[in-house]
């Protein structure tokens, strides 16, 4: 039985760098094929549904008529499972983790109309870049139209 | 002779890290009897077994619990594989074992860092989880998660190392090993630490057994009871013999925990050396049809895995039967006669898992 014992580990944590760090005033690095987020390259994207109804906790939504996809960030629990079931390996499992949020973050992606339909317009045609309408900009814009639309 | 009081201890309280509620019938400071009571955090885990594909399912039971989350993951997969005859690839066995192992250093070191804190070492609690953030960082940079792993699939795994992966996991361990040294030197002999554990909430092999214990709080009183050797995954090939103490106290459960934490270093060098070229997963066809069960052994001890499938892509039944469930009658017959100030530390020893119990 020692006294004591862990006087020299205390000793030397004195003088070395604190362990932790100040995040998320500093940023963090996250090694590569960390599981932090879902992407998606929404051009790709055929609304085959696959990744909605396989994921385990509802958290994708696609409409076909609109070619929307739709996932709430704070639902997802990053199993990545949907980057599997995608047939045309448009969903990506990246880095860095959803901040914190007070309410329920939904994120909207809209496939642009070109793409629509593939077969009116041929491939030629230049791919516009992606779009990304966060809800909310997204409800206001319905809001603005439905207003427009009673003006009318 | 004092007048019985009873005493709620639980759920907030600060040595617990999950909710049990325990009614501690004291008298004179000493408790007369203690009654459980779980059913906090219950989330009907199970039962979704019966709305999710069995695929989707996998991930649906490695979050059972967030520390032996690998574990769940992996015994849920093996179950399902047996039901439908599903032979895993060499790799796969390895890399599951491997995970498992690195698993149970991280709850491990966990409970070793509860354990100081619940006897007021703080220092040597920031130490043990320290080390811990090590064992972290090698998961995330091997499975992309710190500690949902979400790398098991029912017929293999979906992630493979590579040989740098390999050369970290190494240097790591070696790391690790070398820091562990250092906090065992406090957690064997140091007077403080022998002082809240010597000789407190003894055990023998016979109550142990009697009692249904399972894991390294059986292994602590001396019982040999570690399901690693009936050589599921990998361990067949692996060269191990289970950690066990004849002291049955809660000093040694620390020692029997810590060395486990040596045992599985040397288990994943191991397992590193051997393991064999391959496949990851092989494809599944076909409906999980019958039922099956498999034991399996967690950071905590031997849980069980039962599915009960009918020809659908949903399972009729899936059931856990956790270690802390096991573990409960050994901690009410510790509880009785010990002293009110030691309820903390013997709460703690048997590692206390309520996520995992109340599914």
């Amino acid at each position: 039985m020692g006294i004591m014992t862990f006087r020299n580990t205390m000793l030397a944590n004195l003088f070395k760098k604190p362990v932790t760090t100040k995040y998320p005033a500093e940023p963090i690095d996250y090694p590569e094929g960390s599981r932090g987020h879902i992407e998606i390259e929404i051009e790709k994207c055929i609304s085959c549904m696959l990744c909605a109804k396989n994921c385990p906790s509802g958290a994708i939504t696609v409409d076909r008529k609109e070619g929307s996809w739709e996932i709430n960030r704070m639902d997802c629990i990053q199993c990545g499972y949907c980057t599997m079931k995608c047939p045309k390996k448009c969903l990506h499992i990246v880095p860095g983790y959803t901040a914190p949020d007070g309410v329920k973050q939904v994120d909207r992606f809209v496939r642009p109309p070109e793409t629509m339909k593939p077969a009116a317009k041929p491939a030629a045609a230049p791919k516009p870049a992606e779009e990304k309408k966060p809800e909310a900009a997204q409800k206001a814009a319905d809001a603005v139209k439905t207003e427009e639309t009673k003006q009318n | 002779m004092g007048k019985k009081s009873v005493i709620p201890f639980g759920p907030q309280h600060p040595v617990l890290p999950e909710p049990i509620h325990l009614d501690l019938v004291v008298e004179d400071e000493v408790v007369e009897e203690a009654i459980p009571n779980i059913g906090f955090i219950h989330r009907g885990l199970e039962g979704l077994a019966e709305k999710k594909d069995f695929n989707e399912m996998v991930y649906v039971a490695e979050r059972t619990c967030g520390i032996c989350s690998f574990g769940h993951g992996m015994g849920y997969c093996e179950a399902v594989e047996k039901l439908m005859n599903v032979e895993v690839p060499e790799r796969a066995k390895y890399l599951r074992t491997i995970w498992m192992e690195f698993s149970r250093m991280h709850s491990h070191l966990l409970w070793l860092g509860l354990t100081a804190d619940a006897f007021g070492f703080e220092s040597l609690f920031y130490e043990c989880w320290r080390i811990r953030e090590w064992v972290l960082d090698i998961m995330e940079k091997t499975t992309g998660g710190r500690i949902i792993f979400s790398v098991n699939q029912v017929g293999g795994v979906h992630r493979d190392l590579d040989e740098d992966q390999i050369r970290f996991m190494k240097g790591e361990l070696d790391r690790i090993e070398r820091d562990l040294k250092n906090c065992e030197k406090t957690l064997f002999e140091d007077a403080t630490v022998q002082k809240r554990t010597r000789g407190i909430g003894v055990l023998s092999k016979q109550q142990i057994h009697d009692l249904g214990a399972v894991g390294p709080f059986a292994r602590a009183s001396g019982l040999k009871y570690d399901m690693r050797m009936t050589g599921y995954e990998a361990y067949g090939n692996l060269d191990f013999e289970p950690v066990i103490s004849d002291e049955g106290d809660c000093y040694a459960r620390i020692l029997v925990r810590t060395k486990e934490i040596y045992q599985s270093i040397r288990l994943i060098r191991q397992a590193l050396d051997q393991m064999p070229a391959g496949e990851l997963s092989v494809p599944v066809k076909g409906m999980p049809k019958g039922e099956a069960m498999v034991r399996v052994e967690q950071p905590r001890g031997e849980a069980v895995y039962y599915v009960n499938g009918e020809n659908t892509r949903f399972l009729n039944r899936f059931r856990i039967r956790t270690p802390t469930f096991a573990n409960l009658p050994g901690l009410c017959q510790m509880l009785q006669g010990a002293n009110y100030a030691d309820v903390g530390i013997l709460v703690v020893s048997i590692d206390p898992c309520i996520s995992c119990t109340e599914r």
